[in-house]
């Protein structure tokens, strides 16, 4: 996990570095990625998975010693963390419930849709058939390769 | 990629009963440039151990020099059962002889 | 709002400031100490000619390279292929830098943003014919063991030349050379192990590598023929003859491809100087439609 969060690190600091070119460069670079934060804001928030009282495995996982925080609080840092990164980039997020709470110093947010998260995980989400199609070529159309490799290591023991 | 039925995926599978159309497991273990001993750092799949290698070094070391890599089958590896109640695991706590402070040497032998 | 800790600052914390980042901050410019003067009796345009072919090689065997990426045989292939690439783009990015460093850039800075760097200019702005770059690296990448056969055979010629670079006169090809020769050993070991795993391993496999092999070897007719720019380079100890590589390159090749049971083809006869000239078919043409469709649909964009 530390070399997975290292590396993850290191990904966000190129790509937000990639942001601020493009918020920094021509109109149609901005509007781009205006459209990718309108697309992807809710994905990610969704990342996090399902709230709490739905997911059956967190507590599990918490109760092992694995998943040391719930995915709701998780998604509340997540927020926290983000909106400031946003407003500097100059992007709006797609969330007119989006506002700071005086009270808490914490972000509130809008709702969630709970069916979509359900449609994508369970294989029935805007990209699920592509992707698959896309692993099974190229499984199949390398399944001739693998099995050389085999082959070859049984003759060269 | 067209493929007549006989050589299809599905049909290679049928062909060899009991054989996996995958490549072994490996756990991978590095040694740093400065490292008194190897860590284990992860694992791939490969056809075989000097390919395992070759991955591992793409994979796990970025291409450093100077790092020694074993790979080790995963299937080759015995474990042992976190559950077992065994003697390897009996705490020393009551073996006074594991101790040091068991041995009485007098306070004039120096170095001890 | 108060700064609350990200599991960042705990992991810099706890491994002392340099453990931010997977591979340290240290950051070593490839080309640093080294002079970049155009050492004496050199004709720029000439340094930078060479610079373009060796550079256009190196990233146009990148490009197809990354077309396998999603679609390779297993996870570990992918990023082996996907490392292979980018050392490619890595020697590319130091090549092209040098060509514009002297001044050849072609028309790639008329149709450029003021803003881009030379190498970006020159990657992504010049025309097809501009391009410098071989048949052998252009062309389409076929079925896994023919890529793996193609990248064989690229890479024993282009390890051939980089390792004779490292004599050079001009000190910055020296140090991308002695750079490179590190990165093209491992890209030619690791084609060289397919090409056995695959020639040697079933019926099936040995007959698409061999086809492979077949569908190849043709474009290896100009490989060994230097063009005025490379002969006038070589009298000034500056680029290395191609004709120079064509014992160790046979010598690989029959090797790596008598161990893995396949049939070498007749070699082609030696043909004038193509892609290295200009020359080229609709491969190369494809190949930058991908690679510069971005750049060019917004042509005052820095990225």
């Amino acid at each position: 996990m530390i070399r997975v969060c290292k590396e993850e690190s290191f990904h966000q600091r190129q790509g937000y570095e990639l942001l601020m070119a493009m918020m920094r460069g021509t109109t149609e670079q901005r509007a781009m990625v205006q459209d990718a934060v309108d697309r992807w804001w809710w994905p990610s928030l969704m990342m996090f998975g399902p709230p709490d009282a739905d997911s059956p495995n967190s507590a599990q996982s918490m109760a092992w010693g694995i998943k040391r925080h719930g995915n709701d609080e998780l998604r509340r840092r997540f927020v926290d963390m983000t909106v400031p990164q946003a407003e500097f980039l100059g992007v709006t997020l797609p969330d007119p419930d989006l506002r700071l709470d005086p009270a808490t110093g914490r972000y509130r947010f809008g709702s969630i849709d709970w069916d979509e998260l359900e449609r994508v995980i369970s294989g029935r989400g805007p990209c699920s058939a592509e992707r698959i199609a896309r692993r099974r070529a190229a499984r199949d159309d390398n399944a001739w390769v693998v099995e050389a490799a085999t082959a070859y290591a049984e003759k060269h023991p | 990629m067209s493929s007549s039925p006989s050589s299809s995926p599905l049909a290679r599978l049928v062909r060899a009963p009991g054989r996996g159309r995958g490549w072994p497991l490996y756990e991978i273990f590095v040694r740093g440039k400065r490292g008194l001993n190897h860590v284990h750092v992860g694992s791939l799949h490969a056809p075989d151990d000097e390919m395992a290698v070759h991955a591992a070094r793409d994979l796990y070391t970025r291409r450093n020099e100077g790092v020694s890599i074993w790979v080790v089958k995963a299937a080759d590896i015995t474990a042992s059962s976190p559950d077992e109640k065994d003697p390897l695991f009996a705490p020393s706590g009551d073996k006074v002889y594991r101790h040091p402070t068991f041995y009485e040497i007098p306070d004039d032998v120096l170095h001890m | 709002m108060t700064h609350q800790e990200t599991v960042y600052d705990a992991l810099d914390r706890a491994h002392g400031g340099e453990g931010r980042w997977a591979f340290g901050t240290g950051f070593d410019a490839p080309l640093a100490g080294v002079d970049t003067t155009v050492p004496d009796g050199i004709d720029p345009a000439d340094l930078g000619a060479y610079c373009l072919m060796l550079g256009d090689d190196a990233l146009l065997l990148s490009q197809r390279l990354t077309e396998w990426i999603t679609a390779a045989p297993e996870l570990e292939e992918e990023v082996s292929i996907g490392n292979i690439a980018l050392d490619l783009l890595g020697q590319a990015r130091l090549l092209l830098a040098r060509a514009g460093s002297v001044g050849v850039l072609a028309r790639s800075r008329d149709r450029a943003p003021e803003t881009v760097p030379d190498e970006d200019a020159l990657a992504y702005f010049r025309n097809p014919d501009e391009f410098r770059s071989s048949a052998l690296v252009e062309a389409p990448n076929g079925d896994f063991g023919q890529t793996m056969l193609r990248l064989l055979v690229a890479a024993t010629v282009r390890l051939a030349l980089i390792a004779r670079l490292r004599r050079s006169r001009d000190p910055v090809l020296a140090a991308i050379a002695a750079k490179g020769v590190h990165e093209l050993t491992y890209h030619r070991d690791h084609a060289a192990r397919w090409v056995l795993h695959l020639g040697d391993g079933t019926e099936e496999s040995h007959r698409r590598v061999q086809a492979g092999v077949d569908a190849v070897w043709p474009l290896l007719a100009d490989a060994f023929t230097a063009t005025d720019v490379e002969r006038r380079l070589v009298a000034a100890g500056v680029a290395v003859d191609p004709a120079s590589v064509r014992a160790e390159v046979v010598s690989v090749l029959t090797q790596v491809l008598d161990r893995a049971t396949l049939r070498m083809p007749q070699w082609p006869a030696d043909s004038p100087p193509r892609g290295r000239v200009g020359e080229h078919g609709a491969e190369r043409t494809d190949l930058l439609i991908t690679l510069q469709g971005l750049a060019r649909q917004h042509p005052a964009a820095t990225w």
